[in-house]
């Protein structure tokens, strides 16, 4: 089966300062790919690129077969986007910003409400349905942009740094959630929580200065290291690098 | 289309959500209200119609139009919610028109609570209720104008009081270069620009129509320039969306 993610020779510029070089991989349904990398190393921009925000300088970006630039919409359709800081509109009640989101991804009636409530109940926001998210606490803020992106049960997701403020047992429900769905999805999280690779991720790509440096399951690359840690492997390969 | 209306629908939403919608229509009725009625003379003059009115439409909605405006997507960049919107499953074309038609619809509403005026000219004698129709279509095209023109500077700055300036300053220009004062001055040295100050500008056409003269290539007019700066506006987003 093809790959759902497909990324090839991806590049971008921003004026003179190189932020991602001829970046390629692909991403399968069933994997989970970790991506890591020190703040600046380019993960955010690479997966703005993805989700069709930034026009690359050059390579191409596919989802589900279609490309990111030409049939943008289409792409889009398949993909569930988290994007840094998860923005959301913070006048808007978390039921009506979640029915936004269903509506314009075409959903109606009775199934634009099944949809919202299921998106509610995967990330537990059911007590702060009625609220407006201005006033949610950081950690409901983030899991709201996660319901956007889950709202529509995507073949793709892409989620910078999903369990970022979340407390740590929230940052374990998220995981079990991602774990959970993984089969049947491919899906890229940036992180620079290395647990997180241990605890949810089938594969683990290292990128530092906009190059990737490693391109492996988790277990290979704790075996880069006499350590067998994954803290030492990662604070090798960025450093050595960069 | 129907993406249109959802984005259309949020924004329109989100004036009611805050104080904006209130605010503006509190001001833009008080400021009409103060304009017509003293500074127009609108009794002493003992004429039946909305003249004082319609002469001074332009110029508070020159002032206000760009307080609309200035958010419409400098308030998506500040929050971050414009890599959100323009990562969902719609053009940035939709995405344009959607919020010009919701900060549309809400002059239309602010134009529509005006009613006041027309029942107390009607109640003192009998005017032209044709002529006060035309110009309601002209202050509502000469909103749209604003508005595009307005939305297309906000596009490209994330500071909403430099979008609200500027704004202002394009709008007072558009519909400043038809009077008198400019285009003299123009004709005495070069005639040529004082004709395209003339066509150019948005006063004169709604001069036009608020004595009820209706003409195709006034509205071609309005149409067009809405239309370059809705385009203006989706060409900017789509350049800068990142910056």
């Amino acid at each position: 089966m093809s790959a759902l993610i497909e990324i090839s020779g991806l590049s971008k510029r921003f004026g003179g300062f190189q932020a991602v070089d001829n970046v390629s991989f692909d991403v399968a349904r069933g994997e989970v790919l970790g991506f890591l990398g020190p703040n600046g190393a380019g993960k955010s921009t690479t997966m703005r690129m993805l989700a069709g925000f930034i026009t690359p300088t050059a390579g191409r970006a596919r989802i589900c077969g279609f490309d990111v630039a030409t049939q943008g919409v289409a792409a889009r359709r398949r993909l569930g986007y988290l994007p840094e800081g998860a923005p959301t509109y913070p006048d808007m009640l978390v039921r009506d910003f979640l029915a936004f989101t269903g509506r314009i991804r075409g959903y109606s009636g009775g199934e634009l409400w099944d949809r919202v409530e299921h998106a509610i109940g995967l990330t537990t926001l059911q007590s702060v349905r009625l609220q407006p998210i201005e006033t949610l606490s950081k950690g409901f803020k983030r899991r709201v942009g996660l319901a956007q992106s889950l709202l529509h049960d995507p073949d793709v997701l892409v989620l910078d740094e999903p369990t970022d403020g979340l407390d740590p047992n929230q940052k374990h429900e998220v995981r079990a959630l991602i774990a959970q769905m993984a089969p049947r999805k491919a899906i890229i999280i940036s992180t620079h929580i290395l647990e997180e690779v241990d605890a949810v991720c089938t594969r683990a790509i290292v990128i530092t200065g906009g190059r990737v440096v490693a391109d492996a399951t988790p277990a290979e690359l704790e075996k880069l290291h006499p350590s067998h840690r994954l803290d030492d492997v990662f604070r090798q390969l960025t450093t050595k690098a960069a | 289309m129907r993406a249109t209306f959802i984005v259309a629908r949020r924004e329109l939403a989100s004036y009611f959500a805050t104080p904006v919608a209130v605010v503006f229509i509190v001001i833009f009725l008080a400021l009409q209200g103060a304009l017509t009625f003293n500074l127009g003379n609108f009794f002493d003059r003992n004429q039946a119609d909305l003249g004082p009115f319609f002469n001074f439409l332009p110029w508070v909605l020159l002032l206000l139009v760009p307080a609309l405006t200035m958010r419409l997507w400098a308030e998506e960049r500040r929050l971050g919610t414009i890599e959100l919107l323009l990562t969902l499953p719609i053009t940035q074309g939709q995405a344009v028109l959607g919020k010009f038609l919701a900060a549309w619809a809400f002059c239309l509403l602010a134009l529509l609570l005006t009613f006041p005026f027309i029942i107390t000219v009607n109640y003192l004698g009998h005017p032209d209720n044709a002529v006060i129709a035309c110009g309601y279509l002209g202050a509502f095209l000469v909103a749209g104008c604003f508005l595009a023109l307005g939305g297309a500077v906000s596009a490209s700055t994330k500071n909403q009081v430099i979008a609200f300036v500027l704004a202002v300053a394009f709008c007072f220009l558009v519909t400043v270069t038809s009077t008198p004062l400019v285009t003299d001055f123009l004709a005495r040295s070069t005639p040529i620009l004082a004709t395209i100050a003339r066509r150019v500008a948005v006063a004169e056409r709604y001069q036009s129509m608020t004595r009820g003269v209706i003409s195709l290539r006034d509205l071609i007019y309005f149409a067009s320039f809405i239309g370059f700066f809705l385009f203006v506006n989706t060409v900017v987003v789509d350049h800068r969306r990142a910056d």
